[in-house]
C-alpha cells in the first residue's frame, strides 16, 4: 500500500513537488525545532540509534518542564542511513526545509566532516557527542564528546604508572581517529622514553571479522620479556570478534591489558565478558559511576526505554551535557538565532553526570573527567582509575608537528585556527 | 538523419530535460524565498544529484539494456570520475585549509605527508582535472573488459567480477596510505574554477550542466544503440554466439559499449561531486552499485529514458521516505523492488508503454532465452 | 619449685607467642585487604600467604570472585556465599549492614593468581596442582621457590611436574643471587618449554650480568625463534583453515541457492544472520528456563536455525521467486529488495544493537598441539563445516530428493514429464539452501557480531567463493573456500589484511579470465550460450 501511495505522488508531483515541500511555510511557529541527524540504518545503526532515542527522552523531559522560551521543543528525526553524502543532505533538509534551531548528530569522523560545509554555510549550530581525534574546531560546530587529551593520553599514563607497562601495540581500524590518536600516542610514548621497537602499530580495515593473525601477533609481540598492552582504537563492528578472539586464544587482562577507546556499555552487551575481565576502556562516563545525577538519568532512561536492561554511554552523556548547555543557552540569549546561541554558548555550565560541572570552553570542546574502567563480568565497567579534576579538551593537539602552533579561540580571536608563531588566523 | 532517430519518449524526456533547465533556475533566483513557487537552493542540488544519478543508470542502461552486460561494478566508474574531480576540488582549496598549507591538502598535512604524491600532480589544473575523469574510468573499463570479454566471461560470471573489482578498489580507497584521504574521502570544497561551490549561482550552474550532461548522454547511447553498432550489440545480447559465428568480434563491440558507458559514468561522478560536496570509498560499495541496476530495473530495462527515470524516482523516494519515516522506510523500498520486478517486469516505462497502448519501444526488454539459460546453469 | 616455675612460664610463652607471631601477620593482612587502595589489597595477599594463615585460600578464592566484603567503619572482613555472609577469619555469621566488595584490578588479580598458585601447589585434583603451577611460573616470583620445592617433592604426575619444575626454572631465574649453574639448567628447561611465554623470559635474561647466562639465554632464544618460525607456517595454514571454513560455511548455501538452482540469492547473508538470531533466541530461552542446558545451545540451535531460515526460504521461494524463473538476473533485484525487508525487520523487532551470544564451554579456551596453539571454537568450527559439507553432499547424491533435484536443476521439462513435481522440488532445494545458510548462522554467531548486518559482511565473499569453484559444483566450492582461506591467511602477516584481500579479489577476477567458469567448470552444451 504504502509504496502505491508514495509511487504515485512521486510520479504526480515529480520535480515540482520538492518545491512545493520545502515551501511549506514554517506554519509551526509556537514550536523550536530540534534536529536530530544519526543514522538508523546501516552501518552505524547500531551506535547511532541509541542517541537517537536518548534526544528525543530529553526533548521529552525538558517539554515536561516547559519547553524553551515558553515554547515547547520538537525533534525532527532523519535517517542519513550510514550514507556520507546523505548525512550532507539531510543536514541541509533539517536546516533550510525544516528550520531546526540546532542539529544533534553524527557519530563517524566522515559524517562531520561531511555536514560542515552545510552548517557552515547555513550558519547553523551542531552538537557532536563523539569522541574524536581533535584537529578541528568549528565555529558552528560543539563537541561533547573528548578529545584525544581527555581520553587517550590518561589512558596511556594509567598504564604506565598502575601497569608498568614498557611495550605498546596500537592497534587501530584504518581511518583518521586512530590514525591521528596514534600519531599522538607514539609521539606521546617517544617523549616519554619508549623506544621505538617497542612500540607496534598496526591497521586493520573496517569490519575485520577474522582477528586470529593479528592477535597471535600481539601474543608474540607481547613475548620480549617487557609488560605489554594494546591500545585499542578498533571500531565498533570489529571489536566482538576481536575480543572474542582475545579470550579464544587466552590473552588474559594480567597478561596483556588491552585499553579501547571505542568500547562501552553498549558494545559489551553483544559479548559474554567472563573472559574479558580486567580489560579496559578510558571514557568520560560509565554506567556504574554511583551519583545522584547518574541514577536518575538511567532510571529516566529505563523508564522511557521500558526495558530495565539498556544499558547507557558515554556518548549518550556527551548530549545530555550538550543538550542542556543548548537550552540553557538559548534561554540566556533569549533567541534561538544561531549567532546569539553561538556567542552565548562558551562559559555555559552544566553538570556533568558524574558528579562535576562541565563547561563549554572557547575552543567549543568541554571539560570532561577522565575515568579509566575495568570490565567487568557483568559487562559494566568497574572504574580504577579517575583524573583529580575536569580535564579542558584541545582542539589542536601539542604532540603533533601540524598542530602545536594553533590555537582554537572563538571568543577573544574568534578563529578555530589561530597560528600563535605567525599570528594569523589560518584557513577561510 | 540523427534527429529521426530520437523516439517519442526521448522528445518528452529532452523536452522536460530543457524545460528543467529554465524553469528550475528561474523558481530559484527568481522568485521570492516565501512564494509558493520558490525552489529553494537545497532542492536544486538535491535535483542535481538525482540527474547526476540519473547518468549513471543511462550508462548502465546502455550495457545492460541493449548489451547484456550485467556489471554490478559501475558504481566504480562513478566513484572514479568523482574522485577525479574531487582532487581537482582539493587543490582549489589551497592555503584555505585548517593548517594553511598551500600544497597540500588537510588530511596529507595530517598524514605528515611531505609532498604531493605523483599522481595528485596535475590536478589543479582543470581541463587535465576534466580529461582524467573520462580516462580513468575509461581505461579501467578498457582493461577490464578487454580482459574479460576476450576471455568470453559472460553473464552472473561477469556480474560477480565486476562486484569483485568494486569491492577491491573500495578496499583500496579506504587504505590511508592510498594518499587519497581514506575513509574520510575528499570534502570541504571551497571552489570550482573560480567560483563558490556553495553558492547559489554556482548551484543553479551545475544543475544546468547536469541536466544538459544527461541530454548529451541520452543522446549518445540513443545514437550509440539505434545505429549498425547498436544493432550489433543487441544481437550479442540475444544470442553472442550467433553473432560471433556470423563473424562479429564480439569482444570488441563489447569492450568499447563497457569502455564509453565507464565513461558516462565517470561524468555522473564527476557532476555529482561538488554537487553534494564529499567524495569518500563508500561510493564504491557493491551495494551502491546494485542500488544503480535497481533503478534501471525500476525505470524499464532497455529503453534509456526509463533508466534516467527510475533513477530519478527511487533517489526522490528515498529522500522523502529518510525524512518521512526514518523508521521504516527499508520496508517501503525493499517491497518496491519486489514489487517492480514481480508485477512490472519491464519497468515503469515498459509497463506504462504498454498499458497507454502506445508503441513499444523499437528495442525488445524480454530477457532473451540465452540468458535465461545461462542462469539457470545446467 | 623455682626451676618448675620458669619451666612452666617458658612453656607459657612458647604456646602463647609462637602462634600470636602468625596470629600478628594474619591480623595485618587483614586489616590491609579491607581497603580501598589497590596498593593496600596487593600487599595485603602477600602478606596473608606469608602468615601460613589457613583461612588464606577460601578468602583468596572470595577475592577473585567479588565474594570478599569489607566495612570501612571497622575493617571488618566478610565472606559473600550465596545470601549468607560470614566473618572471614571466625566464620560466625555477620550483618551485611554497610560491607562493600574489596575492589580487585589487574594488578591485584595478578597478585592472587601467584599467590593462589602457591596455595594449590600442594591440591589434589591434578588439574588444579597444573593450573596453579602455571600461574607461578607467569608470575616468576622467586619468594614462590621453597613451595615448588616442596611440591616437586611429592608429585607424581609426569605432566604436572614438568609444568613445575618450569616454574621452578622461572622462578629461580628471578632471583638475584642464584648460582650460575643453576640457572644455566634452569634456562634449559625453559628453554624446551619452547612458547611465547618461554621466549620473554628468555629475553629478558639479555641484561644478565653473567656472560655464560647471557649466551645461554640468546641461544635459547635463538632456538625458540627458529621453531617459532617453522610454526608460523603451520600456525598460517591452520588459520587459513579455519578462515576457509568460516567461508565456506557461509557460502555453501549459497553453492545450492545460486550454484544449484541459479538464483543470484542477495539475501542469503540475511538467512545466515536468521540463523544467528535463532542461537540468540535459543539460547535466551536457555538461559531464563533451563540454565543447565545451556552447552547444549548450540545443538538445540543447529535444527531450528535449519527449520527457521529454510521456512523462510520456501515462504520467499513460493511467493517471490518462482515467479521468476527463467529471469536469473531479476531475482538479483527481488532478493535485494528482500534482503533489506529482512534486515529492518530484524532491526525493528532485536533493535539495531549486537545480541550477546555466549560460548558453551566446550568452544572456549584453546588448546597445544606441538606448539601449536588451537582454539576449541575455531576448530568446531571447522568440524562443524565439514560435517555440513558432507550431509550436503549426501542429500544430493544419495537421497531421491536429491536426485530429483538434480533432475529438475540439469532439465526442468524432462523432470516434470517424468512425473516430478517440479514447484515442490524447487520450493524444498531453496528451503534446503537457506537452511543451511541458518545452520551456518549458528556457527558464525559464535564468532562474529549477531547485529542486523551480520549478513551483509558475508555476501560478497560467498558469491566470490561459488564463482572462484566453479557454479553447481559442491566440491568447486570447497577447494575454493579453503584456497582463499589459507592464501588470504598466508598474505596476510606479509602484505596486510586490506592489502592481502585486494591482492586475492585481483587474483580472483584474473582467475575467471583464465577459466571463465571457476575452477571446477561443469562441461556440456547448456554452459556455453
Amino acid at each position: 500500500m504504502t509504496w502505491k501511495g508514495w509511487l504515485s505522488r512521486a510520479a504526480v508531483a515529480g520535480g515540482l513537488a520538492l518545491g512545493t515541500l520545502a515551501s511549506t511555510v514554517a506554519s509551526a511557529q509556537e514550536t523550536i525545532k530540534v534536529g536530530i541527524l544519526h543514522s538508523l540504518s546501516g552501518t552505524m545503526a547500531i551506535s547511532e540509534t541509541t542517541l537517537k532515542d536518548v534526544m528525543l527522552m530529553l526533548i521529552e523531559e525538558q517539554n515536561k518542564k516547559g519547553g524553551v522560551l515558553g515554547k515547547k521543543l520538537e525533534a525532527v528525526v532523519v535517517d542519513p542511513a550510514s550514507n556520507w553524502p546523505l548525512f550532507a543532505e539531510k543536514a541541509r533538509e533539517l536546516i533550510a526545509k525544516d528550520k531546526v534551531s540546532a542539529v544533534f548528530g553524527c557519530w563517524t569522523s566522515v559524517s562531520r566532516k561531511s555536514v560542515l560545509p552545510v552548517f557552515k554555510e547555513l550558519n547553523s549550530i551542531l552538537f557532536y557527542p563523539v569522541q574524536y581525534e581533535g584537529e578541528e574546531s568549528e565555529r558552528n560546530v560543539f563537541y561533547t564528546g573528548a578529545a584525544p587529551n581527555q581520553q587517550a593520553i590518561p589512558a596511556v599514563d594509567y598504564l604506565m604508572k598502575e601497569e608498568k607497562v614498557e611495550r605498546w601495540v596500537l592497534e587501530g581500524t584504518d581511518y583518521v581517529y586512530p590514525r591521528t590518536t596514534n600519531k599522538i600516542l607514539e609521539a606521546y610514548l617517544k617523549a616519554k622514553g619508549v623506544k621505538p621497537e617497542d612500540i607496534s602499530i598496526n591497521y586493520t580495515p573496517f569490519g575485520q571479522s577474522d582477528w586470529q593473525t593479528r592477535v597471535a601477533a600481539i601474543k608474540s609481540f607481547g613475548s620480549a620479556g617487557k609488560k605489554t598492552a594494546v591500545v585499542s582504537t578498533i571500531n565498533g563492528d570489529a571489536n566482538v570478534p576481536f575480543y572474542k578472539e582475545l579470550a579464544n586464544q587466552g590473552i588474559k587482562a594480567t597478561d596483556i591489558p588491552v585499553v579501547a577507546f571505542s568500547v562501552g556499555e553498549e558494545e559489551l552487551a553483544g559479548i559474554d565478558t567472563k573472559p574479558l575481565l580486567g580489560h579496559l576502556a578510558a571514557w568520560n562516563y560509565f554506567m556504574s559511576i554511583d551519583t545522584p545525577a547518574n541514577k536518575a538519568f538511567i532510571e529516566k532512561w529505563h523508564a522511557y526505554t521500558k526495558n530495565p536492561k539498556r544499558v547507557t554511554n558515554d556518548p549518550m552523556e556527551a548530549h545530555y551535557i550538550g543538550f542542556n548547555m543548548w537550552v540553557k543557552a538559548v534561554e540566556k540569549a533569549g533567541t534561538t538565532d544561531p549567532d546569539k546561541v553561538i556567542a552565548t554558548l562558551p562559559g555555559i555550565k552544566q553538570d556533568n553526570l558524574t558528579g562535576g560541572t562541565s563547561e563549554m570552553l572557547a575552543n567549543h570542546h568541554i571539560t570532561k573527567p577522565v575515568f579509566i574502567g575495568e570490565i567487568k563480568d557483568n559487562g559494566q565497567f568497574d572504574v580504577v582509575w579517575k583524573t583529580d579534576g575536569l580535564i579542558p579538551g584541545e582542539a589542536w593537539s601539542k604532540q603533533l608537528d601540524g598542530s602545536k602552533d594553533l590555537e582554537a579561540d572563538w571568543v577573544k580571536l574568534n578563529c578555530g585556527n589561530y597560528n600563535t608563531k605567525t599570528k594569523k588566523c589560518g584557513g577561510a | 538523419m540523427l534527429l529521426s532517430r530520437i523516439d517519442k519518449a526521448g522528445w518528452i524526456f529532452l523536452g522536460v530535460l530543457a524545460a528543467a533547465c529554465i524553469v528550475v533556475p528561474a523558481l530559484n533566483l527568481l522568485t521570492a524565498p516565501g512564494s509558493a513557487f520558490h525552489v529553494p537552493t537545497y532542492a536544486v542540488s538535491l535535483m542535481g544529484k538525482y540527474l547526476a544519478y540519473a547518468i549513471l543508470a543511462l550508462s548502465l542502461d546502455l550495457v545492460w539494456g541493449y548489451c547484456g552486460i550485467l556489471s554490478l561494478g559501475h558504481g566504480a566508474f562513478f566513484a572514479l570520475g568523482g574522485y577525479a574531480m574531487g582532487m581537482y576540488l582539493m587543490r582549489q582549496i589551497g592555503p584555505r585549509g585548517v593548517y594553511g598549507n598551500p600544497v597540500l591538502p588537510d588530511f596529507m598535512v595530517f598524514l605528515n605527508y611531505k609532498a604531493l604524491p605523483w599522481y595528485w600532480h596535475g590536478f589543479d589544473w582543470f581541463p587535465f582535472a576534466a580529461v582524467m575523469v573520462l580516462l580513468v574510468p575509461g581505461l579501467l573499463a578498457f582493461v577490464f573488459g578487454w580482459l574479460a570479454f576476450r576471455s568470453r566471461v559472460t553473464g552472473v560470471y561477469l556480474s560477480i567480477i565486476t562486484q569483485a573489482m568494486t569491492f577491491a578498489l573500495m578496499l583500496a580507497f579506504f587504505r590511508n596510505d592510498m594518499g587519497l584521504g581514506g575513509n574520510n574521502g575528499l570534502t570541504d570544497f571551497k571552489d570550482i574554477l573560480g567560483f563558490n561551490v556553495q553558492a547559489q549561482g554556482t548551484r543553479v550552474v551545475l544543475f544546468v550542466l547536469t541536466a544538459l550532461a544527461l541530454g548529451l548522454a541520452y543522446l549518445v547511447a540513443r545514437f550509440m544503440t539505434t545505429s549498425a553498432f547498436g544493432k550489433v550489440l543487441i544481437a550479442i545480447r540475444d544470442a553472442e554466439s550467433r553473432t560471433r559465428f556470423l563473424g562479429y568480434r564480439t569482444a570488441h563491440f563489447k569492450v568499447l559499449a563497457f569502455t564509453v558507458s565507464a565513461m558516462m559514468a565517470g561524468v555522473a561522478g564527476a557532476l555529482y561531486v561538488p554537487q553534494v560536496g564529499i567524495i569518500n570509498p563508500s561510493e564504491f560499495a557493491p551495494a551502491n552499485s546494485i542500488e544503480a541496476v535497481i533503478w534501471v530495473a525500476v525505470g524499464g530495462r532497455g529503453t534509456l529514458v526509463g533508466a534516467a527515470l527510475g533513477a530519478v524516482l527511487v533517489n526522490y523516494a528515498k529522500t522523502l521516505l529518510t525524512g518521512a519515516m526514518p523508521d521504516a522506510w527499508l520496508f517501503a523500498l525493499g517491497a518496491l523492488f519486489v514489487v517492480v520486478t514481480l508485477f512490472m517486469p519491464k519497468g515503469i516505462l515498459g509497463t506504462l508503454s504498454e498499458r497507454l497502448g502506445a508503441r513499444r519501444p523499437k528495442v525488445s526488454t524480454d530477457v532473451p532465452p540465452a540468458l535465461a539459460e545461462e542462469g539457470r546453469g545446467s | 619449685m623455682r626451676r618448675c616455675l620458669v619451666l612452666l612460664l617458658v612453656a607459657w610463652c612458647t604456646a602463647w607467642v609462637l602462634p600470636a607471631a602468625a596470629q600478628t601477620g594474619a591480623d595485618t593482612a587483614y586489616a590491609r585487604l579491607a581497603s580501598d587502595s589497590y596498593s593496600d589489597i596487593e600487599a595485603g595477599i602477600a602478606a596473608l600467604v606469608v602468615s601460613g594463615d589457613p583461612k588464606a585460600g577460601p578468602v583468596l578464592r572470595a577475592l577473585t570472585d567479588n565474594r570478599l566484603l569489607y566495612r570501612p567503619d571497622d575493617k571488618a572482613l566478610a565472606i559473600k556465599d550465596g545470601a549468607t555472609v560470614t566473618d572471614a577469619r571466625t566464620g560466625a555469621a555477620v550483618n551485611p549492614e554497610g560491607l562493600k566488595p574489596v575492589r580487585v584490578n589487574n594488578r591485584v588479580r595478578r597478585a592472587i593468581d601467584a599467590a593462589l598458585g602457591t596455595l594449590n601447589l600442594l591440591a589434589p585434583d591434578a588439574a588444579t596442582r597444573r593450573n596453579a603451577a602455571d600461574a607461578v611460573f607467569k608470575a616468576r616470583d622467586a619468594a614462590a621457590l621453597p613451595a615448588l620445592d616442596a611440591a616437586l617433592a611429592r608429585e607424581t604426575d609426569a605432566v604436572v611436574k614438568r609444568t613445575m619444575q618450569e616454574a621452578r626454572a622461572a622462578a629461580l631465574l628471578a632471583r638475584p643471587g642464584a648460582p650460575e649453574i643453576e640457572r644455566l639448567s634452569a634456562i634449559d628447561t625453559i628453554q624446551a618449554r619452547g612458547d611465547s611465554e618461554a621466549l620473554a623470559i628468555l629475553r629478558g635474561l639479555s641484561a644478565d650480568p653473567a656472560q655464560s647466562v647471557r649466551d645461554a639465554a640468546a641461544r635459547g632464544v635463538s632456538g625458540i625463534e627458529t621453531r617459532q618460525a617453522l610454526m608460523a607456517n603451520v600456525q598460517n595454514a591452520w588459520y587459513g583453515v579455519s578462515l576457509g571454513s568460516v567461508l565456506l560455511l557461509a557460502a555453501i548455501g549459497l553453492a545450492i541457492t545460486f550454484g544449484v538452482m541459479g538464483i543470484i540469492n542477495m539475501a542469503h547473508g540475511e538467512m545466515v544472520m536468521l540463523g544467528a538470531y535463532t542461537t540468540y533466541l535459543v539460547q535466551e530461552l536457555i538461559r531464563q528456563k533451563a540454565p543447565f542446558l545451556f552447552d547444549w545451545s548450540l545443538p538445540i540451535a543447529i535444527p531450528l536455525a535449519f527449520l527457521a531460515a529454510g521456512a523462510v526460504g520456501i515462504l520467499i521461494e513460493r511467493t517471490v521467486i518462482r515467479h521468476l524463473y527463467g529471469r536469473p538476473l531479476e531475482t538479483l533485484l527481488a532478493t535485494w529488495g528482500i534482503s533489506l525487508i529482512l534486515q529492518q525487520a530484524v532491526r525493528s523487532a532485536f533493535g539495531p544493537t549486537n545480541r550477546e551470544v555466549g560460548a558453551p564451554s566446550y568452544m572456549s579456551g584453546a588448546f597445544e598441539v606441538f606448539g601449536l596453539s588451537i582454539t576449541w571454537g575455531r576448530l568446531w568450527i571447522v568440524v562443524f563445516a565439514m560435517a555440513v559439507f558432507v550431509a550436503l553432499n549426501l542429500i544430493l547424491k544419495a537421497t531421491s530428493f536429491g536426485l530429483k533435484t538434480r533432475a529438475v536443476t540439469q532439465n526442468r521439462r524432462m523432470a516434470a514429464a517424468m512425473g516430478i513435481r517440479t514447484p515442490w522440488i524447487d520450493a524444498f532445494t531453496f528451503g534446503l539452501g537457506s537452511g543451511i545458510a541458518g545452520v551456518a548462522g549458528v556457527a558464525l554467531s559464535q564468532i562474529d557480531n549477531v547485529s542486523p548486518n551480520l549478513g551483509q559482511g558475508y555476501i560478497i565473499d560467498s558469491f566470490l567463493v561459488v564463482v572462484f569453484g566453479g557454479v553447481g559444483n559442491l566440491w568447486g566450492t570447497l577447494v575454493a573456500a579453503l584456497t582463499l582461506g589459507v592464501a588470504n591467511k598466508f598474505l596476510e602477516p606479509y602484505a596486510g589484511a586490506v592489502l592481502g584481500k585486494i591482492l586475492l579479489l585481483v587474483f580472483i577476477i584474473l582467475f575467471i579470465q583464465k577459466r571463465p567458469r571457476g575452477l571446477f567448470a561443469l562441461k556440456g552444451r547448456a554452459v556455453e550460450a
